[in-house]
């Protein structure tokens, strides 16, 4: 993105200059700079042990870098929870609650009435592929109506912008590549904007217009740091998986990733 | 291998049950044991019977003794495991003395409570408690601390307040280990009353039972057993039936599981 592009509108989300540590001594990430836009999809990648989950945290505001912003639509949100909204690959459903419950936890956590969370969230159960999971018990549910599940309650956080955390990751190989399309075409309809972070290449390439490749090994005293950004051509099809636009944008990223 | 079918599952221990009753019928029957030593399992029953109210009468104090101590106990268990789990000084002070005091055997300091407390039902009511917050406190922190810390940092991204993230997170996540607690407390509170007693006290089956061991008749004692098997065995059933009361959830994993 030029500096001409940021402009006319601000990010919906940027990461300016991160550089992060787990004990305020070994740097995990050093200098990594990240935007998205607004209604944008972006995926940053990384193989395991890279600092992914480190960037989130910050990200998400539950830990404060030792240098550099996190910026909200231009707003300084450095080491302030509760601005994004945030999903991992676990799901964290409170086994204990309704899956109609569980996703109008974040509006009871801000002192809703619970009839009232419910009234809102009820009509918002088809548009997710809920419908008739209401009033089921987390532990009734499949994999991926639980990932569903878990995105409703997300979008209810009422942040228009999401972090994902190897979101699908956990799925098996089909339901996989079918929630996330079913994700893709969400986020678009809700004009969300996402960062989602995976190692996984294809999680990456089949959701993101743009993929941030994160380069580098913290553990063995070589911080982390963006090695490179692949945009993703994305072509309609009924199976991008396979078009040679995904291959080259995979290829791309392996590439980076060395 | 599959399950037994639930016709085995209750018809092969009672069949042990009476081919055990059987056989210590016929070892006094026939001589291998005298009979002044060891009642057969019919006298204990026509014992039984016939002290029925005398029983039931000692039964109701030894009950209420210990539905006391149980109440308190976990009352008091759970304001440990909260502000042992909420504050990390009160838990590196308590969790060694609270092990050691387990240590201690509840038959030693029953006669001093008896000394402290007098003859009522406070001593016993107060050993109860002893006896029983200890399970419950230990489940209840381990419970606390099972839950999912990425659980918890979700919470904080929506701005849950620490009261929201107990009440939402951590409760529910101790809530199964809370009642494997309970009923070991269950029982616990049973034969901690019964121990009071026994240790001194004019009333409750403890002394019921003090009495009939003087007076040799070894048939009632054996009845005041089953009573507080019974009971014991009553009290832990209480606890099974509240918890599918209060834990709705666990009810439907256990049905899904068996699909």
């Amino acid at each position: 993105m030029t500096a001409g592009e940021k402009n006319v509108q601000a990010p919906a989300l940027s990461a300016e200059g991160l550089t992060l540590s787990w004990d305020g001594e070994h740097i995990v990430v050093a200098d990594v700079t990240v935007d998205v836009a607004p209604g944008e999809v972006c995926c940053l990648v990384g193989r395991s042990g890279c600092g992914k989950t480190t960037i989130l945290h910050a990200l998400a505001g539950l830990t404060t870098p030792l240098s550099g912003r996190v910026l909200l639509h231009g707003e300084d949100v450095t080491g302030r929870p509760g601005r994004v909204s945030y999903m991992l690959q676990k799901d964290l459903l409170l086994p204990s609650r309704r899956i109609i419950d569980n996703v109008c936890l974040p509006l009871v956590l801000t002192g809703m009435k619970k009839a009232e969370a419910r009234a809102k969230a009820a009509p918002l159960f088809e548009r997710f592929g809920l419908a008739g999971c209401e009033l089921k018990w987390p532990s009734e549910l499949s994999g991926g109506m639980r990932q569903r599940a878990a995105f409703l309650r997300t979008y209810l956080m009422g942040a228009d912008v999401t972090l994902l955390d190897e979101p699908f990751s956990a799925l098996d190989a089909l339901t996989r590549t079918d929630v996330r399309r079913w994700f893709v075409g969400v986020a678009a309809e809700l004009g969300l904007s996402a960062l989602v972070i995976t190692h996984d290449v294809d999680e990456a390439v089949s959701m993101a217009s743009r993929i941030y490749v994160l380069a580098g090994a913290p553990a063995a005293g070589e911080p982390s740091h963006v090695a490179g950004i692949v945009t993703v051509d994305r072509v309609a099809s009924e199976s991008f998986e396979l078009t040679d636009e995904y291959l080259a944008a995979k290829r791309e990223v392996m590439t980076l990733l060395g | 291998m599959s399950a037994p079918s639930k016709a085995r599952r209750i018809g092969v221990p009672l069949a042990a049950l009476a081919a055990l009753l059987v056989v210590w019928q016929l070892v006094v029957d026939l001589g291998f044991v005298p009979n002044f030593l060891l009642p057969t399992p019919v006298q204990v029953v026509a014992a039984l019977v016939e002290d029925a109210p005398l029983i039931a009468g000692h039964c109701v104090v030894t009950l209420g003794e210990a539905a006391a101590g149980l109440a308190l106990g976990v009352a008091l268990g759970f304001v440990f495991a909260v502000l042992m789990d909420r504050f990390e000084t009160f838990y590196l002070a308590f969790e060694p003395l609270m092990t050691v005091s387990q240590t201690i055997p509840t038959v030693a300091i029953a006669p001093l409570l008896v000394l402290w407390l007098g003859y009522g039902a406070l001593p016993k009511i107060v050993l109860v408690i002893l006896s029983t917050f200890f399970p419950i406190t230990v489940s209840l922190v381990s419970g606390f601390r099972s839950v999912d810390p990425d659980a918890i940092d979700l919470m904080r991204t929506m701005n849950a307040s620490r009261w929201q993230i107990f009440w939402y997170a951590k409760l529910p996540a101790a809530v199964d280990q809370f009642f494997s607690g309970l009923r070991i407390s269950a029982t616990y509170a049973i034969v901690g009353a019964v121990i009071a007693e026994w240790l001194g006290g004019n009333v409750g089956l403890g002394v019921y039972m003090t009495r009939v061991r003087k007076s040799f008749s070894y048939d009632r004692l054996f009845a005041s057993i089953i009573v507080i098997t019974a009971l014991s065995l009553g009290l832990m059933k209480l606890v099974e039936l509240a918890q599918r009361v209060f834990v709705p959830w666990k009810r439907a994993e256990g049905k899904h599981n068996d699909r």
